[in-house]
């Protein structure tokens, strides 16, 4: 009995940990939030700080946490993969920026079906996620697969349990492709899935679906490739069928309109351009516009600074995309007019 | 090991009571350490910290009500019974949580009880000397190994066997029956109420064992010895005698096990699907309210939904509060018959 006692509060004290603040350190910067770039942020830390002597602290907590952290001022930055709306930011005086982006995948498991092989719009998927195509070899998928064998076997839908960022890209493709979608289920970084089973994680999408035969996942570009899955063919905005490729997700990056975004509000999903991969997305660091320790908010925009110019090749080993240079330029030019320190002098100047 | 504490308490505190009528208090040894002077710290300490357990709980429950409040403000007390759960829309129930909480248990202590009372008998009536120690300890190390451990076995080994094997063995067996067919019903996943309910009947095992051997240990050897005397069987013994003697110490052991499951998380998320519907059928994926809070705390926006995953948290912490206050009542009343 007194064991269940403890074991109750231990639940409670950890949940009563997550949402206490994180004590940041001296000499390092810290941050919190997304999982979606972590593999990119730590490489990167990693090699700053073999050459500054500036260490990075960034825990990996979740879109959603990151946003907490950076609102309750517990740390120095906050990253998540849903970008706030322009007034949000304005309401908690809160500054964001694209700092890299990545690609969303279905991935499937049917046997005899290699990656590649079948080929899916956004409708399809749309209706495969909605329950209303059932079967692989539902007359839909046939009409878009000839030649393909398909089988008569039962889709396993398999999404993701936790709130995500990939969650509200996938949901937010899907709500643009599909009418139905955008009225029954929504975009958020968690919905109410009309069927399928939850997996915790890019891990828990990618296990289920190797697991599970006949299932269908969504997963981070990376994870696809780690777990060796099959990933399918998406119809592009244009109608071209691509297969998901760094080149693919840059081409999507290209044709986004960072210089009219206000904030940076901006979702990559369903970009115009034949060879543009439907979903990709960037994920975005936020600061405060006042900065009460100027000195600090400047060494984590120098980090930031060095990461875009030498993160490059890193990136792109770990299969992210980097930013291009032309939006590297409109960030910087944001942080010298809007990051200023509490005495309302600018703390970033190229 | 903190798993295993009530059997150990409940031990400790019948050898007390036992030596302490047996041995005449003069007669016990004193033991002074630090001379007179210390008593009074150490009685302030200890009383402290005995307070300080009172104070988390009651800080705990006063947390959980002062942040579901938003919740059951805007739900009122259908939040209980609604079974949508939109974090787009900012519309929740707990429903599908608690259903998924409440048959998982149920299928937990139904498959484990049996098996758990099985083991208790053998080692107490029918388990050799020297395995019985063997046995013994094989039993509280099933308690030790923590959950995840059992989330991952579940997910890497027994799934595969559950979507392969029994499940399309069941599924064509017992579907297409009328009544309880619906129970058995749907695409073969592997994962889903039943595989979570199978993990939590082995977690609970060694609990409803070792509590049942402490009822076991109750009986008379008197009653035991004169049944064998009239030539009662061993099966005899355990149903006419141990079990009418022992019934109020198993239920609460049962009950002990159920409170266990109702609350066990990391096993559970890792193979019940996470899906917050409700299904007749026992292979169709769910969730409980651990496995829903472990899913979405974390990136929980916005207001509502952290105060319904907390409305949440709180309704299981009312569960597990009155399944373990009718455990204390009827251990309680099972240890009463203890002979002297």
């Amino acid at each position: 009995m007194k064991a269940r006692i403890v074991e109750v509060s231990c639940l409670a004290l950890s949940l009563a940990c997550l949402s206490m603040p994180l004590t940041a350190a001296a000499g390092e910067i810290t941050g919190a939030g997304a999982t979606f770039p972590y593999p990119v942020y730590s490489k990167w830390a990693e090699a700053y700080k073999a050459q500054r002597d500036l260490s990075l602290n960034y825990q990996s907590i979740g879109s959603g946490g990151g946003i907490k952290q950076i609102e309750a001022k517990t740390v120095d930055f906050g990253a998540s993969d849903m970008p706030l709306k322009a007034d949000k930011l304005k309401e908690d005086g809160l500054v964001q920026w694209p700092m890299i982006m990545g690609g969303v995948v279905p991935v499937v498991n049917v046997q005899g079906i290699t990656a590649g092989e079948i080929k899916l719009t956004g409708a399809v998927l749309a209706d495969i996620y909605l329950g209303t195509i059932k079967k692989w070899n539902d007359k839909a998928i046939a009409a878009l697969n000839k030649g393909v064998k398909l089988p008569a076997q039962d889709i396993a839908v398999v999404h993701r349990s936790d709130g995500s960022g990939t969650t509200f890209l996938f949901t937010n493709y899907l709500m643009k492709v599909s009418k139905t979608w955008a009225d029954k289920v929504g975009n958020n970084t968690s919905v109410e899935w009309p069927v399928g089973i939850g997996g915790k994680g890019n891990e828990g999408v990618a296990n289920f679906t190797a697991q599970t035969p006949g299932s269908i996942g969504y997963v981070e570009y990376a994870y696809a490739l780690q777990n060796k899955l099959a990933y399918t063919m998406l119809a592009s905005h244009d109608g071209a069928y691509l297969s998901p490729s760094s080149s693919t997700f840059q081409s999507a990056a290209a044709h986004a309109d960072w210089k009219n975004a206000p904030g940076f509000y901006l979702v990559l999903t369903d970009q115009a351009g034949k060879e543009s991969w439907p979903i990709t997305g960037a994920s975005f660091i936020l600061m405060h516009t006042s900065q009460e320790k100027p000195d600090r908010a400047l060494e984590a925009l120098n980090f930031f600074a060095w990461c875009y110019t030498n993160g490059s090749k890193m990136a792109d080993e770990l299969n992210y995309v980097p930013m291009p240079q032309a939006v590297i330029d409109i960030v910087e030019k944001t942080w010298s007019e809007q990051i200023k320190s509490a005495d309302g002098k600018t703390i970033y100047t190229k | 090991m903190e798993e295993t504490a009530p059997a150990g308490t409940m031990a400790s505190r019948n050898s007390n009571a036992f030596d302490q009528a047996k041995v005449p208090a003069a007669q016990r040894p004193r033991l002074v350490a630090f001379g007179s002077g210390f008593e009074p710290v150490f009685g302030l300490a200890s009383r402290a910290a005995a307070l300080l357990v009172v104070l988390v709980m009651a800080g705990i429950f006063a947390t959980l009500c002062y942040q579901s409040f938003p919740a059951f403000k805007t739900f009122g007390l259908p939040f209980i019974f609604n079974s949508s759960w939109n974090p787009v829309t900012d519309k929740f129930g707990a429903l599908p949580a608690v259903t998924g909480t409440l048959i998982t248990s149920i299928v937990a202590v139904v498959c484990g009880a049996p098996l758990a009372l099985g083991v208790a008998f053998y080692l107490n009536e029918l388990c050799p000397f020297r395995l019985r120690s063997i046995l013994t300890t094989t039993i509280e190390l099933l308690a030790a190994i923590p959950s995840i451990i059992y989330g991952m076995w579940g997910l890497f080994v027994l799934v595969p066997i559950m979507s392969k094997i029994i499940q399309p063995a069941v599924i064509n067996a017992l579907g297409p029956l009328p009544l309880i067919g619906a129970f058995f019903q749907g695409p073969p996943f592997g994962i889903g109420m039943l595989t979570a309910g199978l993990i939590l009947s082995i977690m609970i095992l060694p609990f409803i064992a070792s509590v049942s051997l402490q009822a076991f240990a109750t009986v008379p050897v008197a009653l035991r010895e004169a049944a064998y005397g009239t030539g009662a069987s061993v099966w005899e013994v355990c149903y006419r005698i141990i079990l009418p003697y022992t019934k109020t110490g198993i239920i609460g052991a049962i009950m002990l096990g159920l409170g266990r499951a109702l609350g066990e998380t990391m096993a559970v998320t890792f193979v019940i699907g996470n899906a917050h519907r409700i299904q007749m059928s026992l292979f169709a994926p769910g969730t409980t309210i651990s496995a829903t809070l472990a899913n979405e705390f974390t990136e929980a926006f916005g207001k509502m939904y952290l105060s319904s995953l907390l409305a949440l948290g709180l309704i299981l912490f009312a569960i597990t509060f009155v399944v373990l206050v009718i455990t204390r009542i009827l251990l309680h009343s099972a240890n009463r018959k203890i002979p002297v």
